[in-house]
């Protein structure tokens, strides 16, 4: 039996939700990526508290490798051409 | 009032609406601990009796729920398909050399990219023997490949993601997943049916048809990631360094 | 407390769809219809939990002690790591349309095609 005390599901589950708000109230793209990181590896403790590990594996390893280059690559793409008023908002 | 800000005001009541009947619904599902599933329960029972396997979710991955893995796979090579025709145009003309100038960096790549590689493959070797398995362990070793990217520069990386060599590697993982299905249902009895005797728990040779499987998964899933990053780079980053003068 | 497991997956589900709709960047809403697939990662590991359970691991413990489900895990892992491909045809649709009309603003280009 592994006990795993309550407090410990509350507070994990808490800071995902506040880290998924923070997310999407992130407007700036390049910031936005940095905090998805964030988000992900909060993801993989939630995972590993809910006894996951091979879930908590993949999550891992795909939003540290993964995710940041295609979306970098992507912000690469849409910041190379003409610096338009909304891209410089952001 | 712009039309950003009238779609955030229409936003909120309709989500509202969304989240009543939401939350009504997870009202109905059973209590956070107590669920009562008795086809997990048989799983952690018979996984290990039967397969010698001592990874029950790799089990059912590749074993049990084999055909929804199968279909799975199917989805990442549709995808890398749609990026390849979306953005693949024939030669696209010099590269960029773009190579990385720091020492350390350099020295930091020429050791992590072995190390990272033979992780890979560890993890997914022993899959079934210990959490991981094909689908973590290709990540990785895309990952690893990636690292030449990093501390390298372009040049290196694109001499080792040649196009050429990557597309038949990916269609053969998926391929010999099929393949491996296939001998199954001729062997004996329904499609991915384990055929093979199981070996000794815990050792690299248990599992039946399941080691092999989760090779040709791995092998899918790394060719797959490595495309998509290749196509990516050359795409949208490459063009940044040819424009650049070093 | 049984009911703030499910209560965290509606709500990153309702966000990230909150996200989606009121985007003025197509990566932006990339990243956000990622926010709202993870809340169905969160819901089903939940679902699947077993109090006073470990992880349906069963190398140095006895097959028969007390485990989480492991089918809902298998479904969650393949998930994950498939929807990167995904995202990635995602983000190819979203700047081949930047590079056609100039911008990555998904009100501007609505504007531009009538």
């Amino acid at each position: 039996m592994v006990h795993v005390p309550e407090a410990l599901h509350a507070v994990v589950l808490v800071s995902a939700a506040l880290l998924a708000t923070a997310v999407v109230l992130t407007r700036n793209t390049l910031r936005q990526i940095l905090v998805n990181g964030v988000y992900g590896l909060m993801l993989v403790i939630l995972f590993v508290v809910l006894q996951a590990p091979d879930v908590a594996l993949s999550m891992l390893v795909v939003t540290t490798i993964a995710y940041p280059l295609i979306v970098l690559a992507a912000i690469a793409r849409t910041r190379s051409g003409k610096l338009t008023d909304e891209q410089e908002q952001e | 009032m712009t039309r950003a800000r009238i779609r955030a005001i229409f936003a909120v009541p309709v989500l509202a609406a969304l989240g009543v009947f939401l939350f009504w619904g997870l009202a109905g599902v059973p209590d956070f601990g107590g669920f009562h599933g008795r086809y997990g329960t048989i799983i952690n029972h018979r996984a290990t009796p039967e397969r010698h396997t001592t990874n029950a979710v790799t089990a059912v991955v590749f074993d049990y729920r084999g055909v929804d893995t199968l279909g799975e796979e199917f989805i990442l090579f549709a995808a890398v398909v749609g990026v390849v025709l979306l953005l693949r145009k024939g030669d696209e003309g010099e590269p960029p050399t773009a190579p990385v100038r720091s020492e350390q960096v350099r020295l930091v790549g020429a050791v992590m990219v072995g190390v990272a590689f033979l992780i890979g493959l560890w993890v997914i070797a022993f899959g079934f023997v210990t959490p991981g398995g094909g689908f973590q362990g290709g990540v990785v070793v895309a990952g690893a490949l990636l690292l030449v990217f990093l501390t390298a520069g372009y040049r290196p990386w694109q001499r080792l993601a040649k196009e050429r060599a990557l597309d038949p590697l990916e269609g053969l993982g998926v391929g010999s997943f099929v393949a491996i299905g296939l001998a199954g249902l001729i062997a004996s009895g329904p499609f991915l049916h384990n055929f093979i005797a199981s070996g000794r728990t815990g050792t690299l040779a248990s599992g039946g048809t399941m080691p092999l499987l989760n090779w040709a998964t791995a092998l899918a899933v790394a060719a797959a990631n490595v495309v998509l990053y290749a196509e990516f780079l050359e795409h949208y980053v490459a063009p940044i360094f040819a424009k650049e003068p070093r | 407390m049984s009911y703030l497991a499910y209560a965290v997956a509606g709500w990153i589900c309702l966000v990230g769809l909150y996200g989606a709709i009121t985007s003025r960047n197509l990566i932006h809403l990339a990243l956000c219809l990622t926010v709202t697939q993870s809340s169905t990662y969160v819901l089903l590991l939940s679902i699947g939990y077993r109090r006073g359970g470990g992880a349906p691991i069963f190398k140095g413990t006895v097959v028969g002690t007390r485990s989480v489900d492991p089918i809902v895990q298998a479904l969650t892992l393949t998930d994950v790591v498939v929807s990167v491909t995904v995202v990635g045809l995602i983000l190819a649709l979203a700047l081949d349309v930047h590079t056609k009309t100039g911008t990555a603003d998904p009100e501007k280009i609505a504007e531009m095609s009538g």
